[in-house]
């Protein structure tokens, strides 16, 4: 058979919810076009009870992740950036699609990503250090701060940066022991849905990441008035929808991001962002009383 | 932003708990009383009757099962599903580690499901082993929740009858509601079913009129949907009040088909001798989903007469978390978590 006659195959994307890939449970999918209009596939349209089935994955899949030591969580986070360069040139062609840029500006972006990643997984066991720590204090005392992840976190990511822009919030997120529902760029979500299929082959138990795609406003309103979200990341929501999720979100003191202006992405993040899902724990352990030395020990 | 959602289903919670039923209550009966008497009088006339008992179409009853589990209810059927499914739970704890602490938190909680809104409805009953009976009946005391203990050397049922009945004997003693007792599936397997009938009558007797009895027949074990049919009517030939799916101890527990079988054998049980007998399914329902599906069945099998929890009852502990998380939603239109409903 000659080259002409095969019929190439379409890719369906979809969710990625608990490890797997479901459709919308509506059933609903919508066209994603690339930046001149021009048609490039169709995704999910996700409901609210999308966004329900999700949380309960985040929150199923929390114990085993947060509970991992931080080194393995950094080496599964650097088995991503892993099996990302070896599809580099699938994103390149996708955030080239989904951005408008050409392919060598995508390429540029999408080794930026990887190094992003790999910029997290190194973070995961020395975050501790820096914002935790010994504390001295007047008393026969041990008294230790230790950083803890806040739990199931909602990510809205950026509408712009389809790629780059995305990885610089879910890593932070999950680097720091946290699982996250991530609600890809509504314009361009094809490559947070393909990113779902690199997550799913790079050993990060199933929930860790959710991807869901459709109209951000739709998603992000259950999701951040849901009781067993613990935190919401709001970088991919204008002026508004901010303002709406944030009240909303007050109901039960969910930690809130707000979002910030990001001129270049492609910047060091600094720790911030993972800071801003991390909860400090402190904890008081007596050393019995001091000797003559002015120590127990 | 949800607040016009709020307390929208109120007037829809208001469902009495624990209500006598219309249907007049049959305790400490006499199981020859019906027209299936003579059925019982010896080994081979039950060993014909239930044998004679038409075949059951296992395609047939699991297609039906599924097709009745696929209706969607919504909002105010929801809420009121909801409610009714609450109300029928037999909050269950049967485990080796319960402590009266335990017991008491259960009995708490089966009283006041959500503490947060009063107008949640009460569970049906407690059920503990028979040495939790006096302690589940304090804390249940002043409510109309019921205690039912199970007995009979539970989960397994081997022990010789005197054990049993001595189990039986304590836990009606201590003050239980409702008995559940298990069949002897290994007699009933070997064919023994007059082994099994006079076990049945001897706890009848001695639950006398102060226990409704509940009979599980531990289907997982039975093997076949034949032999559940024959356990069903053998369970109500005996006087059974409850006919009842399983212990939970085991890997099959409820699912639709089993108890789709014994709402038809109560239904027809009903029709030949004007006799109304309970169900209820036990173990592996822990949705509302799943609950709501029961509920259907009920509805379409046997109707109005038995959606009331005298007659129709959920074994099950971690559903009751799931429904009150579901009645919340609808009360707040937010999502409920785990962190608004007790830790058991």
């Amino acid at each position: 058979m000659s080259a002409v006659d095969r019929l190439s195959v379409f890719k369906t994307y979809k969710l990625y919810v608990g490890g797997k890939f479901p459709r919308s449970e509506s059933g609903r999918v919508y066209e994603v076009t690339d930046a001149k209009g021009k048609w490039l596939a169709n995704a999910p349209l996700s409901s609210r009870k999308d966004a329900r089935d999700a949380v309960v994955a985040a929150r199923k899949a929390f114990g085993g992740w947060s509970g991992a030591t931080a080194y393995n969580r950094g080496q599964i986070l650097y088995r991503v950036a892993e099996m990302l360069e070896g599809r580099k040139a699938q994103f390149v062609h996708e955030v080239a699609d989904a951005e408008g840029l050409s392919k060598s500006k995508a390429a540029e972006q999408v080794g930026a990503t990887i190094d992003r990643w790999v910029w997290y997984a190194g973070w995961t066991d020395k975050i501790a250090q820096v914002v935790g720590g010994g504390n001295p204090v007047a008393g026969p005392y041990f008294n230790l701060s230790s950083p803890e992840p806040t739990g199931v976190v909602a990510v809205v990511a950026p509408q712009e940066s389809s790629f780059l822009g995305l990885v610089s919030v879910v890593a932070p997120v999950i680097a720091t022991g946290n699982t996250a529902i991530v609600i890809a760029s509504e314009r361009s979500p094809l490559p947070a849905l393909s990113l779902g299929e690199v997550l799913a082959t790079s050993d990060v138990p199933g929930g860790v990441v959710n991807v869901l795609s459709g109209r951000t406003a739709e998603i992000a309103a259950p999701l951040a008035a849901h009781q067993d979200v613990n935190a919401i990341d709001l970088a991919g929501a204008d002026e508004a929808l901010a303002k709406e999720l944030e009240i909303a979100a007050a109901d039960n003191l969910k930690r809130v991001l707000r979002p910030q202006p990001v001129d270049d992405w492609s910047a060091t993040p600094g720790i911030d962002r993972m800071t801003a899902f991390l909860e400090t724990k402190t904890v008081w352990h007596p050393t019995g009383s001091l000797g003559a030395s002015g120590s127990s020990y | 932003m949800y607040s016009r959602y709020a307390r929208r289903y109120a007037r829809l919670v208001t469902m009495p708990t624990n209500a006598p039923s219309p249907t007049a209550e049959r305790v400490g009966g006499t199981p020859s009383a019906h027209a299936l008497a003579d059925v019982t009088t010896s080994d081979s006339t039950l060993r014909r009757f239930l044998h004679g008992l038409p075949g059951v179409d296992a395609v047939g009853l699991e297609a039906r099962a599924a097709s009745l589990g696929t209706r969607s209810i919504k909002t105010t059927a929801k809420a009121y599903a909801i409610d009714l499914a609450i109300s029928m739970v037999d909050l269950t704890t049967l485990e080796g580690a319960d402590t009266p602490g335990k017991v008491r938190a259960l009995g708490a909680k089966a009283v006041h499901p959500d503490p947060t809104d009063r107008t949640t409805p009460s569970t049906a009953a407690v059920c503990v082993y028979p040495d939790m009976v006096a302690t589940a009946k304090a804390a249940v005391a002043g409510s109309g929740v019921k205690v039912a203990s199970v007995a009979t050397a539970f989960p397994a049922g081997r022990a010789a009858l005197d054990v049993k009945l001595a189990d039986v004997r304590e836990a009606v003693a201590a003050g239980a509601d409702e008995v559940d007792m298990v069949i002897d599936r290994g007699a009933f397997l070997a064919g023994k079913y007059l082994k099994v009938y006079d076990e049945i009558v001897a706890v009848r007797e001695v639950c006398g009129t102060s226990a409704r009895l509940k009979v599980i027949f531990e289907t997982g074990e039975l093997s076949t949907y034949d032999n559940i049919r024959r356990a069903s009517w053998l369970g109500m030939l005996a006087g059974a009040d409850f006919i009842k799916t399983s212990t939970g101890k085991v890997a099959v527990n409820a699912t639709p088909a089993n108890t789709l079988l014994m709402l038809e054998a109560v239904r027809d049980f009903r029709t030949q001798t004007g006799v109304q007998v309970g169900v209820k399914p036990a173990g592996g329902i822990r949705t509302s989903k799943d609950a709501i599906k029961f509920l259907v069945l009920v509805n379409e099998t046997v109707g109005e007469d038995w959606l009331d929890n005298h007659w129709f009852r959920f074994g099950a502990s971690s559903l009751l978390n799931d429904l009150l998380m579901q009645r919340q939603k609808l009360a707040t239109g937010r999502y409920s978590g785990p962190d608004y409903v007790t830790v058991d």
